[in-house]
């Protein structure tokens, strides 16, 4: 048998306050197998009765070395890996995955392709916060939230797996535009969502917005400057809490966001409140570019034509040598992509998902690293909790929204 | 390059006497370890880039000289600029000074290169592994460490696969 040893504070003498260490305040260690820390979070926390005094993040739990495993696989292969990291919000890592693919390699997207990217990216962050906010109201005690998100989200998965036959590993979205055309009960099943999700969208404020309960747990709790902000590297609807306006869907527009007619919501208070209010109120921005998305779809192909890159259609290969040698080699060897780097980023659900890949000139990416926003959003949960009590740490967390597949990768 | 870019890196070139590189837009500024501190000060402070979005590395092994590049990618909200700088860093006892009293967020991001690259931060506040567990050994992103797998067992070699397995010690 193992001997259970004792743990001290030796080894975090320099993180906790001189009165932990004579014992005065307790230490208190809470996950990494406890409900509301949404994940495998441990956070050791130290306490002045029940006001938090101090608050160590510990990660690590779901590392699974994904950067590691991108290294040994081909460009296309790697992709699926991405799905895997925030699987709240897997077609906007796809996104960011075969962005950073084709500014590398630097391959074109057909405007078909760039505008079911936008659809789908957007439906997928109205998914992502709808989770947040059935946790978060769960959390804070409004059980039926819950389930009233899931009918919801559920609807959102029911579009994705009629589109790739998959609910949340999708890979449709691949470098040079999306794996194939969707299918014709596509608009309908858009057009059902569009017309059902505003009026869900009413009762989930009606519940919550003005809600005595949720106001007391919320509102001044949790305060962050935009200094603060800035300084720990924290984006998405956080940093636009503060003030901040910083959205690189308006910023530096990809895949034609330009074209769509939305706004970024923004509050000052940088409290737990205005967090909850920017996020409801991104859904309904969201709503309108998915609108908008649909209503333009223009025709044409899904996928470039690039041959270096994206392997023929199955029905050329019967007729055209060129096209069997083309979709031997891509699906054995892979493209080749050159000796240089770039990094690329997008707006997802929690923040600025960055993607730096750098080539050797093989068809193996040599470096890829996700620049993951929940990396950053947890380092503020020290500077968010302290001097509040010990309940409203579990309202800070809620409201940071945060994937721990995201941040250990 | 866009313009305003532009002129921050010849600023940063007068100022620091350094490499510059381009590749699809994007400006790679090339900064010694010794400079990196005051280089990340004067773009924070000058520059108004007040955002460190992303800070890794990567391994050039076989490669010593330099085996390692860190990278800082900046943006600068007010300018709405990205700037990639890069610190070509020695194989032999690695080491860069911290940057963490610039950016705060670069506390856990070198946490992080330590643990998965093994390059020290000097002065840094609290250097311990993030992601492996402390008494880990080794750097996986390294070039050197291989990608491990685990060997299925299956009842005909259950007993085989148990006896080389590397279980922690006791």
């Amino acid at each position: 048998m193992t001997q259970i040893e004792e743990v001290t504070l030796d080894e975090l003498k320099h993180l906790v306050s001189n009165r932990a260490i004579t014992g005065e305040t307790m230490m208190l260690n809470m996950g990494p197998q406890h409900p509301a820390t949404h994940g495998v979070l441990r956070l050791l926390v130290e306490l002045d009765g029940e006001i938090v005094i101090n608050c160590i993040p510990d990660i690590g739990f779901l590392h699974t070395g994904i950067e590691k495993n991108m290294e040994a696989k081909t460009y296309q292969k790697a992709e699926v890996m991405t799905d895997r990291l925030d699987y709240l919000n897997t077609v906007g890592n796809n996104l960011a995955y075969c962005m950073a693919v084709e500014k590398l390699v630097d391959l074109d997207v057909p405007p078909r392709a760039q505008t079911l990217r936008v659809l789908l990216t957007e439906l997928q962050r109205i998914a992502s916060h709808l989770i947040w906010i059935g946790t978060h109201a769960l959390d804070l005690a409004a059980m039926s939230m819950f389930m009233y998100t899931f009918r919801e989200r559920e609807q959102i998965l029911d579009i994705l797996e009629l589109i790739s036959g998959q609910r949340m590993m999708t890979t449709y979205i691949r470098p040079g535009g999306v794996w194939r055309d969707v299918p014709v009960e596509f608009e309908a099943a858009v057009r059902d969502f569009l017309k059902t999700f505003p009026k869900r969208l009413d009762e989930y404020e009606g519940l919550l917005t003005r809600n005595p309960f949720i106001l007391d747990r919320l509102l001044g709790i949790g305060k962050l400057t935009k200094e603060q902000a800035l300084s720990h590297g924290v984006t998405g609807p956080i940093l636009r809490a503060t003030g901040v306006d910083w959205d690189l869907r308006k910023k530096r527009p990809y895949m034609g966001y330009e074209e769509y007619d939305f706004n970024v919501p923004l509050r000052t208070e940088g409290d737990n409140y205005a967090r909850y209010l920017v996020r409801m109120q991104e859904m309904r921005e969201s709503l309108k570019i998915v609108e908008q998305a649909l209503n333009r779809l223009p025709m044409g192909p899904v996928r470039s034509d690039n041959r270096k890159f994206i392997p023929p259609p199955r029905s050329e290969i019967g007729t055209s040598m060129e096209a069997l040698i083309h979709h031997f080699k891509l699906w054995t060897e892979g493209f080749d992509a050159p000796k240089a780097s770039i990094y690329s980023a997008v707006e997802g659900p929690r923040g600025e998902l960055g993607v730096y890949l750098e080539g050797d000139g093989g068809p193996k990416p040599y470096r890829v690293h996700m620049r993951t926003p929940s990396f950053e959003n947890v380092g503020v949960i020290a500077e968010m909790a302290k001097g509040h009590l010990i309940a409203d740490l579990i309202a800070i967390i809620g409201s940071i929204d945060f994937v721990l597949g995201d941040i250990d990768r | 390059m866009e313009n305003k870019l532009e002129k921050i890196v010849q600023a940063m070139q007068a100022q620091f006497k350094l490499q510059v590189e381009e590749f699809r837009g994007e400006a790679h500024v090339f900064v010694g370890v010794t400079q990196i501190v005051d280089a990340l000060t004067w773009l924070r402070d000058q520059q108004g880039f007040e955002l460190l979005s992303a800070m890794t590395a990567v391994d050039y092994w076989p490669q010593a000289e330099p085996r390692f590049h860190v990278i800082y990618q900046l943006t600068s909200v007010a300018n709405n600029l990205f700037l990639m700088v890069r610190v070509p860093v020695n194989g032999d006892q690695p080491e860069v000074p911290t940057v963490s009293g610039i950016y705060a967020c670069a506390n856990w991001r070198e946490r992080e290169i330590w643990d998965m690259f093994g390059i020290r931060f000097a002065d840094h506040p609290d250097p311990r592994r993030i992601l492996m567990p402390p008494d880990w050994e080794g750097h996986p992103l390294r070039k050197d460490y291989p990608l491990g797998y685990e060997e299925p067992q299956f009842t005909f070699n259950y007993e085989e696969i148990d006896l080389r397995k590397p279980y922690a010690e006791e």
